[in-house]
């Protein structure tokens, strides 16, 4: 069975999260990513091993759960304040994340793939939430929001390694996850100052250092 | 003996975080720092004993990057007493203990022997590295925190995707586990080009972003504008050695492969551009820390430009790794202490700083000779070296622009340091109570002293490990 249902599925939330104005949508939004990540990861083994049990479990709990939650709490803990306006309008990113996912087609089909691999959108899901993350990173000045958009980055590098599930041994694969786990946490801390010194998480007042 | 590289700066962080706060904390790091450096020049002396592990080894190229960053540390330990003398107003705990995790992930990043491993050891620099850049507690260093956070996490989440690429290039080649660098490096032709390439870019790519090249660098002049200079230091001279490192290990591969000239083309753009960008934000720069920052852009440039020269270019561009580190130290170190006399890192507020403060002046301008290449300082040996393999080697017009950029990187910082140094100190300017002691200056005597016996002489096993790291960088066992 192929899983490229599921990609789709996360093409389409691509495409949602770059067209959405508020923040728990999407992180909503971004969490749902996450349990799909491990549901293709099930897919992908014919034969569910523990090794691969414990992969999809972990994987779901942390970018399923709970970064999701964590963000979501942040959320809350925010002064509800207006939406600050993007640097880039919905409807410029949106177009932005169509080309980009025309370009990541294009890209896909110029590397060879491996036999079992073939016909499956993994590569061009993969470099689409690439992009749509750096869209989000660069387009959004709320802080969570440019969270959410290194989330996304993050599921589409992930996306790719589940073509090496086999290669790449358990230890490296947690130690990524981990990483992104602390990652994500010490940029909630970071958040959490910026909020107390500019009582906002509009990342546009971080406009000092320049040149 | 690996693991005691790694674990050895941990235990010390352990250490330093678990002890009550006053100033016997600090003393923690010289021991550290020299405990550290010992075991990495036995294990660079005795390194034939050292049997590679299935994770960890250590081979010429890890081991001079190590000993370099080592060094560096050492540098930083032994001026961060005196230095955190002066700051009694702030807890030590989390600085030191970040100082000494950053030392152990550049020990596991210099060892790994897995392309996966090597990643996650960046990684965790980074985040160790994080507490340092947020020291200084205000809205400022906040900023320069969150966008050193945010762009290095996506340079390294391209990084990934690379190493990905270049394990699903081993794939496609039949390459089974494990994929160590070594065996990367052996089996590199028979691996898939395409995914070598695009993997080599995005590579480039991230690790450049923690390096600093142009135009990947923009979290650096904020990073080390809001940082103390001891900070400053120590990403300037480890965290930046310990991303070429990283991309090094990636070139050998896809040199080895055979693609090695489609990667030195993409490298000697970069630093080029790199050198050219560095060049244009130095003239009329109006903060001294933006203006290290910038410098050291433009010597990663040069760090690039020697890698894509190749040949015997990279010899030197290993070299001008030290050499760039060490007078970096001296720079940063030195800053700090003008800075702090001044109470101000405005250019504009400063004048006359070789009157006020004697030896740091005197010791800054030294190092603004060496870091733009004046002989007898190490970094001119570097520079001469590749520019010299670049117009020997064919690359007339490649050459011809980064000596150059050279001499427009000399006009443009000299005309924005020495204004500062001159002349007699502005009756009006804030004079503060500092003044220059031996725990703040000697640390900056000794990197400028051992660029000078650099500079001067190499010593024979060093020029030994040297040869075979440059070997190994180049993808030749």
């Amino acid at each position: 069975m192929t899983p490229n249902l599921l990609l789709a599925a996360i093409m389409l939330i691509n495409f949602m999260l770059v067209a959405s104005n508020r923040v728990d949508k999407c992180i909503s939004l971004a969490a749902v990513q996450g349990l799909l990540l491990a549901l293709i990861l099930l897919l992908m083994h014919p034969h569910w091993t523990f090794l691969a049990l414990l992969m999809a479990a972990g994987t779901a709990g942390i970018k399923g759960v709970l970064i999701p939650v964590m963000l979501h709490r942040a959320q809350d803990r925010m002064r509800q304040e207006r939406e600050p306006e993007p640097y880039v309008g919905y409807t410029a990113t949106l177009i932005m994340a169509a080309a980009g996912t025309g370009l990541a087609f294009l890209l896909a089909r110029r590397l060879p793939l491996q036999p079992g691999n073939l016909g499956t959108l993994f590569v061009p899901a993969s470099i689409m939430a690439l992009f749509t993350g750096f869209l989000l990173l660069t387009t959004r000045k709320r802080a969570l929001l440019q969270v959410v958009g290194y989330l996304v980055l993050e599921n589409g590098v992930y996306l790719f390694s589940l073509l090496l599930v086999k290669e790449m041994p358990l230890l490296v694969e947690s130690g990524v996850l981990l990483d992104l786990v602390v990652g994500i946490f010490v940029m909630g801390i970071v958040i959490n100052h910026i909020t107390t010194a500019f009582d906002s998480q509009d990342t546009h007042r971080l406009a000092h250092l320049k040149d | 003996m690996i693991a005691a590289l790694i674990c050895v700066p941990l235990l010390a962080a352990a250490l330093v975080w678990s002890m009550r706060p006053g100033m016997h904390r600090a003393k923690v790091l010289p021991v550290a720092a020299f405990l550290h450096l010992g075991l990495v020049l036995w294990a660079v002396a005795h390194a034939h004993r050292l049997s590679p592990g299935a994770w960890f080894r250590l081979d010429p190229l890890g081991a001079w990057m190590l000993l370099v960053v080592s060094a560096v540390f050492t540098i930083c330990a032994c001026y961060a007493p005196a230095y955190l003398a002066l700051r009694t107003e702030r807890d030590f705990g989390v600085f030191g203990a970040a100082m000494l995790g950053f030392l152990s992930m550049a020990s596991l990043v210099a060892t790994a022997r897995h392309p996966g491993v090597l990643w996650v050891g960046m990684e965790s620099m980074a985040l160790a590295t994080t507490p340092l850049l947020y020291y200084n507690k205000n809205r400022r260093s906040l900023e320069a925190t969150w966008k050193y956070l945010l762009i290095c996490s996506v340079g390294m989440a391209l990084a990934l995707l690379g190493t990905f690429f270049l394990a699903y290039a081993a794939q496609l080649g039949g390459m089974g586990e494990p994929i160590w660098m070594d065996r990367l490096v052996a089996n590199a032709p028979s691996m898939s080009a395409p995914w070598l390439k695009a993997g080599f870019v995005l590579v480039l790519a991230g690790y450049g972003t923690k390096m600093g090249l142009a135009p990947l660098h923009t979290w650096k002049p904020d990073a080390y504008g809001e940082t103390p200079g001891i900070v400053g230091t120590l990403l300037a001279g480890g965290g930046t050695t310990m991303a070429f490192l990283a991309l090094l290990r990636m070139y050998a591969i896809v040199s080895a492969a055979g693609l090695g000239d489609f990667a030195r083309e993409l490298l000697v753009a970069a630093g080029l551009l790199s050198m050219a960008w560095a060049c244009a934000f130095m003239i009329r720069q109006g903060d001294l820390r933006r203006l290290l920052a910038y410098s050291s852009v433009e010597h990663m440039g040069i760090l690039a430009f020697g890698m894509g020269i190749g040949g015997k270019a990279v010899f030197f561009a290993l070299f001008h790794v030290a050499a760039n580190a060490l007078v970096k130290s001296a720079l940063f170190l030195g800053s700090g202490n003008i800075v702090r006399s001044f109470s101000s890192k405005s250019l504009g507020e400063m004048t006359g700083a070789i009157r006020r403060l004697p030896v740091s002046g005197w010791f800054f301008l030294l190092g603004f000779l060496a870091v733009t290449g004046t002989p007898p300082f190490a970094p001119f040996t570097s520079i001469f070296g590749i520019g010299s393999a670049a117009l020997g080697g064919g690359h007339v017009l490649a050459g011809a622009l980064f000596l150059a950029l050279l001499a427009g990187v000399f006009v443009a910082m000299g005309s924005v340091i020495l204004p500062v140094l001159q002349g007699d100190p502005d009756p009006a300017a804030v004079r503060t109570r500092y003044q220059d002691t031996v725990g703040l200056t000697a640390p900056i005597a000794g990197a400028l002293l051992l660029a000078l016996v650099l500079g001067l002489w190499v010593p024979g096993p060093l020029m030994n490990l040297l040869t075979r790291a440059a070997a190994l960088a180049e993808g030749r066992p």
